[in-house]
């Protein structure tokens, strides 16, 4: 049976990795590629890399440190941050990327997920939304959650799926940096609004947020987290056998290449 | 050496970083005489099918690889790359592949249960079938990592392993030296690894 995958986001700022408490109060916590073989070694089912460097230098930096880590790690890696054009997708994708995820640039240039989709497939393109509750409604937020496009949210991601995105990436804001579980009103509304994978993002603070995720909505594919997992609070293979003693279908890993080396 | 047929098709950085994890030379290429002189070939491919394979023939790789694998050369097809070696895909109509494993690439919405999301994407585990040198290195249940919409079926002779998606998926295929994974090991971890490690030691000619 297909498994609920388990997906740590790297927030990648000048070739370290941060994480903001909602996006602000950034702090320093690791080597990128270091982080990226633990979490491999781990149990981690695939990676996001999220480039939040606005200079050109620093998206330079981005683009080693993603070629270095691919050449350490096979599990699926989806890049994020600063994709505004093809040539951004081709610049990831050469670096090792399997999928890229547009945000920001995909509400700038509405053609942007259609043309990605008709060159890589509609597997390489993730849409990843940032949505906010203003006054009752689904909104889409944009450049990392700070500006309100106004855009309806679910309609929003059906047009992004119907353009060709294979899979979403849904960030609550209201629930990101709290701690205190997913957005599961905001899933479910996502989950039943398209059929491509959802990958729920933003809340987790515990195991039993991921339980409760899969549990309540098991339309729900994926769960991802970024703190949580880089301080330790909970470990990727803790996670995986509670889910499998809750029912939950997991990748239990054992790291057997070297063993059989 | 391992030969990666560059064909235009897919992103292939990562196929050639999992062989130098192992300790494998590969190189990414459609240089006939590169081709010709390597122990084993990989097709890889993403994409749609008819695209890939109009572009096999037309760079004369589909030929090439043909040929090769008629010396008794060790080949694997990976996901479309899989797919290609069969003798026909019914992906938007109807096409030829090369033929070099019986069977027909159909829609996975065929056979499994309504509501399960197309394509399948993540980690499934293997079912074990018939016996294959591949899976030498890991054990019946190994997860590994799937991204597709269609699937070989009319193909059960050479069915090595099945995935579960509702039905049971063909997962990989062995017919004599030719190999195919629809799964991609260069993302499946280190199960993914052993798999690539065990098809270079297949063949005999390191």
């Amino acid at each position: 049976m297909i498994t609920k995958r388990i997906i740590p986001c790297l927030d990648v700022k000048n070739g370290r990795v941060v994480k903001g408490i909602n996006f602000e109060n950034l702090g320093d916590v690791d080597s990128p590629v270091k982080l990226a073989e633990y979490y491999s070694k781990f149990g981690a089912d695939e990676l996001v890399f999220y480039d939040i460097t606005a200079s050109a230098e620093g998206r330079e930096l981005f683009t080693d440190i993603l070629c270095e880590t691919a050449r350490k790690v096979f599990i699926p890696l989806t890049v994020g941050g600063g994709i505004n054009t093809v040539a951004d997708f081709d610049r990831v994708l050469k670096c090792g990327a399997d999928k890229v995820s547009v945000n920001s640039g995909a509400i700038r240039n509405p053609s942007l997920i259609g043309e990605a989709a008709k060159l890589y497939g509609d597997q390489c393109v993730v849409i990843s939304a940032d949505v906010k509750r203003v006054d009752g409604v689904f909104r889409v937020f944009a450049k990392g959650g700070r500006e309100n496009t106004d855009l309806e949210a679910i309609e929003w991601i059906k047009r992004c799926v119907g353009n060709g995105a294979g899979e979403v990436v849904l960030n609550s804001i209201d629930t990101d940096g709290v701690k205190k579980g997913f957005d599961l009103e905001m899933l479910d509304a996502v989950c039943n609004a398209v059929s491509v994978p959802v990958i729920a993002s933003g809340g987790a603070g515990c195991i039993n947020d991921f339980i409760t995720l899969f549990k309540t909505l098991p339309k729900v594919d994926a769960g991802l987290a970024a703190s949580i997992f880089h301080f330790g609070e909970v470990k990727i293979n803790d996670l995986k056998k509670k889910m499998a003693e809750n029912g939950i279908p997991a990748r239990i890993t054992e790291n057997n290449y070297a063993e059989s080396r | 050496m391992i030969a990666i047929i560059d064909y235009g098709v897919g992103n292939l950085f990562s196929l050639k970083s999992s062989f130098a994890a192992i300790g494998k030379e590969a190189v990414v290429t459609n240089d006939k005489s590169i081709i010709e002189s390597a122990s084993h070939i990989i097709l890889p491919g993403v994409g749609a099918f008819s695209d890939a394979a109009d572009k096999l023939r037309s760079t004369g790789m589909a030929d090439l690889v043909k040929s090769e694998v008629g010396k008794g050369k060790p080949l694997m097809g990976i996901c479309l790359g899989m797919q290609l070696l069969f003798d026909k895909s019914f992906e938007y109509g109807e096409y030829k592949g090369l033929d070099l494993i019986k069977g027909n690439i159909r829609p996975i919405a065929e056979v499994i249960p309504a509501g399960l999301k197309i394509p399948q994407i993540g980690w499934n585990a293997l079912e074990f079938r018939n016996e294959t040198p591949i899976f030498k290195y890991i054990k019946n249940g190994d997860y590994v990592y799937f991204v597709h919409s269609f699937y070989a079926a009319d193909c059960d002779e050479a069915i090595t392993a099945v995935t579960d998606y509702g039905a049971p998926l063909t997962a990989s295929v062995q017919s004599g030296n030719v190999f195919g994974c629809q799964f991609h090991p260069e993302k499946s971890g280190d199960i993914g690894l052993n798999i690539l490690r065990a098809f270079c030691e297949t063949g005999g000619c390191l």
